[in-house]
């Protein structure tokens, strides 16, 4: 493939674009390219990775302006996008403030999920302390637990990136981190009424841009937030229906096998 | 005198992967202010790799299952170099961990009837492994992290320890720097607990990521910690081979587990030519006998893909050598093949391995589900590490443990996969809990203010020097140096040319510079990374000439046999009162008797 022109992004929010050159081979993914710059010509570039396989979710920036994770994004298929003549671009992900070149700032996130009530588990249905769940009721919530926590959805989440409405809405991870939470075949808690406040589910216009990035697909929008969306309501404009809940509090988690 | 952030914690745990997660909520839970340090972000340490699964021995499957037979059977896997007492101790309180895990909110596969569902995997005699698809680990990780988060538990995300500081023969603190700013923090604390991995970066070919440095080992080596079975570093049989870039990464075990066969250039399975004696009576000699294993038949036995890891990689190696290797030097492993056993395999494949089959048709262009795979030998484990006190995890350092990867004595000579995750959960906790005992019992220790200073102008050297070489290079020429000549199998004359590498790598990384300033500076932190890598390199070395035979992951060309006489000995290294290096054959934790008994039941 050749000798291949970057400008990547160097130095704080005031920093600017650098350009650098290096060879790609077959089978290179943008994460190898840049590591390769860092040991031929900028030992100092900062970036995160960790696993190199689109499983631990460190190494999210943006490439050619779209929102990816750098170890699974393929340079022959970035190449295929950049018009001819034009480097490849590569810069932090823009909702969060930047710390250094390709590293951003996303510790609002790690706050963001300590106000989110935690897990709370029924009485163990077995004598010995353990729990009985159906597979088809542990499917549909480890969907979400699939997240890697790469915040690319927050990363295009126009609430977050455009209204920078960071202290009021909670964004689509740790809406489908909710979700998980309230869909759990365990779980007792209930966290409508701060989804609904605190959280600003309502903010959310359903513009599906968060489930276009996900890389581990997760359908964020219709199996997440929008039943979550539905929760909320039911819960607080049907009087007769939350009233019908409270009697069957316990009835959210049943979610051991039909037997 | 520089200037130092300090922050005071009764606990610190270094590390916050599983068994720094679950040490520091055990010992939160023992009512002590705890801190916890890790080098990435929270949620990305190794352990969110791990695929394939966590043994215990739960029996939802097979009712045959007990603790007695997951301890003979990590007796065996170990080659019984292996402490009796963590052994004992892992096998009888892993259930337990996986059900509080449960508890916490893990999501486990179920089987039929609602419990635990577990998956077959190589040494393990009945299936044992809980697991969530090819992504256990990331359950298991999110799950200690969603629940320790809320256990009053101080967390310092990117912040790198650079050393132990001691009050006498007692460790009392730690010093780090954080690595958005560069700055250096000291953290005062009654007892300290090493979570910190292994030391898989000292490899060309390898599955671990930036953060496996040794870290841990090398500062509990240079505060007077026995470091012990540092010879056994486990290869992974398989590992991806192409293309170049992602040489290294894990195809897990779980593929095999789900019915994937070996086979070389000539389509031969391979490992049905060569299986060691203590497991010929347990496995398979037909593919039809090993497919009905796979499929849960309880009267098979396994096929000869799921021998243990050491075994398979050998057998891998040598049909490559000897010239039955793929195109780009790997063998073939192919799981879609049960198509011709089972309706609608691609569906259950993609169910089963979703991480896998994403890995290859992203990365490789391969579509699992339909033709072969590429794979050879990968590194990927430490059995060795931090020498501890079996029921305590403490080191023989007063206060300071350690658990987890970083720790030795649970796998002995050779892991069996699945039985890490688990000893995350069963050590960390108990570290935790002894962490949080120890600190009770103890007022703090004095900081040596010297000390401090003299680690601090240690680890900005290389920003202040100029014009030497790029530590890059040398982390690079040290991985293929240690690939070539302390790899798969080794021998005399290039384990003493290794040494002698390793000196000249040393008075290179003494001189190397790292360009730039302290703010999130990756060359520095290769540079400080890298004085790590040079020392458990060096010890891992020593540790492979010395042990004159082949046992479990460490093959001697020179030394092929087993030999009676190395199996009663744990080869422990220390740092001397000269500063040299200090080796000791050190007998091995005694068996007691009922122990004996239940290995041999097992046999
Ligand atoms: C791809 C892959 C698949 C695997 N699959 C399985 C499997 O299916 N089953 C199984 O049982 N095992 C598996 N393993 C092995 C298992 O995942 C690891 O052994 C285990 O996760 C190690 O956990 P740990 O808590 O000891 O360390 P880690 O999870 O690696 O955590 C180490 C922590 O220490 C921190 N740290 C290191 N040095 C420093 C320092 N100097 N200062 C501060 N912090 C530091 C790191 O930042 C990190 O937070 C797999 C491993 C890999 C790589
Ligand atoms: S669907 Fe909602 S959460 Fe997702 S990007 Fe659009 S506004 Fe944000
Ligand atoms: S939901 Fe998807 S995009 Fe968002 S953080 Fe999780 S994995 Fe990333
Ligand atoms: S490095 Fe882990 S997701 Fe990219």
């Amino acid at each position: 493939m050749g000798r291949v022109n970057f400008q990547i992004w160097r130095g704080t929010a005031t920093g600017g674009f650098q350009e650098y050159a290096t060879e790609i081979t077959e089978g290179m993914v943008v994460l190898d390219a840049v590591h390769q710059i860092q040991a031929e010509s900028a030992n100092d570039l900062a970036c995160r990775w960790n696993c190199k396989a689109g499983k631990c979710g460190s190494c999210s920036a943006e490439v050619n302006g779209h929102p990816r994770l750098m170890c699974m994004t393929r340079m022959d298929e970035v190449l295929k996008e950049t018009p001819p003549g034009r480097a490849v671009t590569l810069r932090p992900m823009q909702a969060f403030v930047p710390v250094r070149d390709l590293v951003a700032d996303v510790s609002w996130n790690f706050e963001v999920k300590k106000r989110i009530k935690p897990f709370r588990p029924r009485q163990p249905d077995a004598a010995d302390g353990t729990w009985r769940m159906a597979q088809s009721d542990v499917d549909r919530v480890q969907e979400f637990r699939k997240c890697i926590e790469c915040f690319l959805c927050q990363n295009v989440c126009h609430v977050l990136r455009d209204h920078r409405k960071h202290d009021e809405f909670i964004g689509p991870r740790f809406l489908v981190y909710a979700a998980a939470l309230e869909m759990h075949p365990l779980d007792v808690e209930d966290r409508t009424d701060e989804l609904r406040k605190a959280h600003g589910i309502g903010y959310c216009n359903i513009t599906k841009c968060c489930t276009k990035v996900c890389p581990e697909h997760i359908t964020i929008t219709d199996n997440a937030i929008i039943p979550l969306k539905e929760r909320v309501v039911d819960r607080h404009y049907d009087p007769f229906g939350s009233l019908w809940r409270w009697f069957h509090s316990t009835d959210k988690a049943s979610g051991g096998p039909s037997s | 005198m520089a200037e130092f952030q300090t922050h005071e914690h009764d606990v610190l745990v270094i590390g916050a992967g599983g068994a720094g997660l679950r040490a520091a909520i055990e010992a939160a839970a023992g009512g002590v202010s705890v801190g916890l340090v890790c080098k990435s972000l929270l949620g990305k340490a190794h352990t969110v790799m791990a695929e394939g699964g966590l043994a215990a021995a739960l029996a939802n499957v097979d009712e045959r299952d007990s603790w007695k037979v997951h301890f003979a059977d990590t007796m065996r896997g170990g080659q019984y170099l292996n402490n009796p007492r963590m052994a004992e101790l892992h096998a009888q309180e892993a259930p337990g961990c996986v059900h509080e895990l449960e508890s916490w909110g893990a999501l486990f596969d179920r089987t039929r009837d609602g419990r635990i569902l577990q998956r077959n995997f190589g040494g393990h005699a009945y299936p044992r492994l809980a697991h969530v698809g090819d992504r256990t680990g990331l359950e298991m990780i999110r799950t200690l992290q969603d629940h320790g988060i809320h256990q009053g538990i101080d967390v310092h995300m990117e912040c790198t320890v650079v050393e132990l500081l001691k009050d006498g023969s007692r460790v009392v603190g730690a010093l780090a720097y954080d690595r958005e700013r560069g700055r250096f923090r000291i953290f005062r604390a009654k007892a300290i607990v090493l979570a910190t991995g292994g030391i898989g970066r000292a490899f060309k070919i390898t599955s671990n990521s930036w953060e496996y440095t040794g870290d841990g080992q090398s500062l509990a080596y240079h505060a007077g910690a026995d470091l012990m079975d540092m010879e056994f570093i486990q290869f992974h049989p398989t590992g991806m081979v192409w293309p170049p870039s992602v040489r290294g990464i894990l195809v897990t075990e779980g593929v095999r587990g789900e019915g994937g066969v070996l086979k070389n250039s000539l389509g031969e399975r391979f490992m049905f030519n060569d299986i060691p004696e203590p497991y010929r009576k347990s496995t398979s000699d037909t593919p039809e006998e090993g497919w009905r294993y796979v499929t849960g038949d309880k009267n098979a036995r396994r096929p000869p893909e799921l021998l243990t890891r050491d075994h398979v990689a050998r057998c891998i190696r040598r049909e490559v050598r000897e010239g039955r290797g793929s195109p780009h030097g790997g063998v073939y492993l192919d799981i879609a093949w049960i198509k011709e056993r089972i309706a609608n395999a691609p569906d259950h494949i993609r169910k089963k391995l979703p991480s896998m089959y994403h890995q290859f048709m992203q990365l490789a262009n391969i579509d699992i589900t339909a033709e072969p795979m590429e794979v050879g030998p990968t590194t990927h484990y430490t059995m060795g590490g931090v020498r501890v006190n079996g029921d305590t995890q403490m080191s023989t350092v007063p206060g300071l443990f350690a658990a987890g990867e970083v720790a030795a004595g649970l796998h002995g000579a050779n892991r069996l996969g699945g039985n890490s995750l688990s000893d995350l959960l069963v050590f960390g906790k108990r570290a935790g809990a002894h962490a949080a005992q120890y600190a009770k019992a103890h007022g703090s220790g004095a900081i040596d203010i010297h000390a401090v200073d003299t680690a601090a102008q240690k680890a900005l050297a290389p920003l202040d020097r100029t014009g030497g070489e790029s530590p890059y290079q040398i982390q690079q020429d040290l991985q293929e140096m240690m690939q070539a000549k302390v790899g798969i199998v080794r021998q005399e004359s290039e384990l003493q040319e290794a040494l002698v590498e390793l000196d000249k790598l040393k008075a290179r990384a003494a001189k190397a510079s790292a360009p730039g300033n302290r703010e999130y500076n990756p060359g520095w932190h290769t540079a400080l990374d890298l004085t790590c890598l040079l020392t458990v390199s060096e010890i891992s070395a020593r540790a492979a000439l010395e042990r004159k035979e082949s046992r479990g992951a460490h093959t001697r060309d020179d030394f092929p046999d087993k030999v009676a006489e190395w199996g009663k000995f744990n080869l422990v290294f220390r740092r001397g009162t000269d500063g040299g290096m200090v080796v000791e054959r050190t007998p091995l934790v005694p068996l007691r008797d009922e122990l004996k008994q239940v290995i041999e039941e097992h046999k």
